[in-house]
């Protein structure tokens, strides 16, 4: 057990956003969380990184209450990328990279050689080796959340906590992400919306409506016509894909 | 391979870089001291500092020597100091609020720390206790705190803190204002009204031996975080899952650069957009690091505020023209540039 959560609640401005939530990411597994819009997912996300104080309940990595750990204990431990990451600050690819490895220096150690293996590795494993000096403000929305993934691989995690890693990339780069996410053999939570992306590449599935666990467990079990029906109000039909033998979702249109 | 500094060869381009910054600095300070209503030669300046300094007992007039160590030297050191302060804090608010218009000036804390040091100095208030200086960090932080206070009630979105920060030296402009008017006497009135635009006319050695250790003080403290400023390009958040403890950088930071612009405005008034134009045009030069841009911000503001302050004594025949208006001369457009670049990139 890496990374996982023990009744989980967490409010803003008297709104109950994370109710009462249990789970638990299995080492070396993706654990995809799924849920509708405001279902609390980000929320969620940023209590189980310590990034919000929780109101009640505790988050526990590797057996130790992460609210007792430094910030930069945790930050060496999991690694965060957001949703949303934008800046006007002129930096190249290869600035934010380097940001990656801040839990691991001191004020005023030197950069060192252990350090640029990991920023040039980080970069190889994303595919932008050869695009260190190039401007954050040129990059592509896909090459950006590339940029941030080899930031977050920088930190040397064990745990990886992405949010709707997907976002605005077209199928080829959706695929490419989440193949390169899941080969990476860290534990990772990732919120997505695409229940077919989720079926595809997570070991796990976990359900989230208003702020509740609804279902937890591998897709084939979770990923159901019913559930789909219940939490997204949506009528599909479930089945399993001949190609990859995983459940695939279809739509009906009513 | 670039971006490495290998063992024993990293330290060359800093030494170099740093003694032609630190010669750039002599000459634009060895220039004051020549410049101003008594011409003096630089021959007999560097001879009357060599007097000064080590004793050397060059022949020279004692009253030439006398403004040149007594009021010209004192005041080139002193805008240095300044300079450097403005401009560090302008690298360090603009990382820390995201926000490249950040500056002690536009965010009001400068208008704060006048209102502090205008209460002490006409309302007596605090007395001996608290003195002017003391007054102006008191200010100084309670603007920063009104400051937070609004953001916070307007979303708290970096784009709004500069807003809050207008709205902030509104209100602390008037305070100051209502004090003056009412409280102060004709001639007060004249002097603070005089210091408030920023001059340099007042300072002498005691003014040098507050100013510089405060300057390299909170240089020092901002460039031991210069990593962690770093850390905060994309935010908050992403610095605090980097490993940095928002709250206690936050705490130390603004509360370094509020007592580095305190210590300036009590002695030289509030001297506007130095924490604007320089961060910007040195950024262009050594790029987004903070390890580098805090040092070059640092040489940089106080190099461009010597040169500032010369030009304020020769720009009108006879007359000096307060600090505040030369830098606002150079600020406002550079203000305008950068805002019209945010907007594009936004």
């Amino acid at each position: 057990m890496t990374l996982a959560a023990r009744d989980l609640r967490w409010d803003a401005g008297g709104r109950i956003i994370v109710d009462g939530v249990t789970l638990a990411a299995a080492p070396g597994r993706m654990l995809g969380l799924v849920g509708p819009n405001g279902s609390g997912k980000s929320s969620l996300l940023r209590l189980l990184c310590g990034l919000r104080q929780v109101k009640s309940g505790v988050v526990i990595l590797d057996g130790t209450d992460i609210s007792g750990l430094s910030r930069r204990a945790v930050a060496r431990r999991i690694a965060v990328v957001e949703q949303h990451a934008g800046t006007l600050a002129r930096v190249t690819v290869e600035d934010v990279v380097r940001l990656g490895r801040t839990p691991r220096r001191g004020a005023l150690s030197p950069w060192t050689e252990a350090d640029e293996a990991a920023v040039a590795s980080a970069l190889a494993r994303v595919g932008l080796g050869t695009r260190r000096d190039q401007p954050w403000e040129t990059l592509s929305g896909g090459e950006r959340q590339r940029a941030q993934i080899a930031r977050a691989l920088a930190q040397e995690p064990s745990e990886l906590v992405l949010d709707e890693p997907t976002n605005h990339l077209d199928v080829r780069h959706q695929l490419d992400m989440l193949a390169l996410v899941r080969g990476l053999g860290v534990t990772s939570i990732v919120a997505l919306h695409d229940l077919n992306l989720a079926a595809l590449f997570c070991d796990e599935v976990a359900v989230l409506a208003g702020g509740r666990l609804l279902r937890s467990g591998p897709p084939e079990t979770v990923l159901t016509a019913g559930m789909i029906a219940e939490v997204f109000g949506v009528r599909a039909e479930v089945r399993l894909s001949a190609l990859s033998g995983r459940p695939h979702i279809e739509y009906r249109l009513d | 391979m670039r971006g490495i500094a290998l063992p024993g060869t990293g330290w060359l381009p800093w030494v170099l870089a740093g003694l032609a910054s630190l010669g750039l600095l002599g000459l634009a300070v060895a220039i004051a001291m020549t410049v101003g209503e008594m011409r003096i030669p630089l021959r007999v300046a560097l001879q009357a500092l060599g007097n000064g300094l080590f004793d050397l007992g060059y022949a020279v007039n004692p009253i030439q020597q006398g403004v040149l160590l007594d009021y010209r030297l004192s005041r080139a050191l002193f805008a240095a100091s300044c300079g450097g302060a403005l401009a560090v804090c302008g690298v360090t608010l603009q990382a820390l609020l995201r926000n490249p218009l950040a500056e002690p000036y536009l965010l009001g804390i400068s208008a704060g720390a006048s209102t502090g040091a205008v209460a002490v100095m006409v309302l007596g208030l605090g007395g001996a206790v608290l003195g002017v200086s003391g007054g102006a960090l008191l200010g100084a932080i309670l603007a920063l705190l009104t400051v937070a206070l609004l953001a916070a009630g307007a979303g708290g979105a970096s784009e709004r803190v500069i807003l809050s920060g207008v709205a902030a030296s509104q209100i602390f402009n008037a305070a100051t204002a209502t004090v003056v008017t009412t409280f102060a006497s004709a001639e007060q009135a004249r002097g603070v009204m005089f210091w408030l635009l920023g001059s340099l006319g007042g300072v002498r050695w005691p003014d040098v031996w507050l100013a510089a250790p405060v300057t390299l003080a909170g240089f020092a403290i901002c460039l031991v975080h210069a990593r962690t400023l770093d850390a905060f390009t994309f935010g908050e958040d992403a610095a605090a899952s980097l490993g940095v403890s928002v709250p206690r950088v936050r705490l130390v930071l603004f509360g370094t650069t509020a007592a580095m612009t305190a210590i300036m405005v009590s002695i030289a008034g509030a001297v506007g957009f130095v924490g604007l134009l320089i961060p910007h045009a040195v950024r262009l030069i050594v790029g987004p690091r903070h390890s580098r841009l805090l040092p070059a911000a640092l040489v940089t503001g106080a190099v461009f505020l010597v040169l500032a302050d010369i030009l304020s004594r020769v720009l009108i025949a006879r007359q000096v023209v307060p600090i505040g208006v030369v830098t606002a001369l150079f600020g406002a457009p550079a203000f305008a540039l950068i805002l019209t670049r945010v907007r594009r990139s936004a």
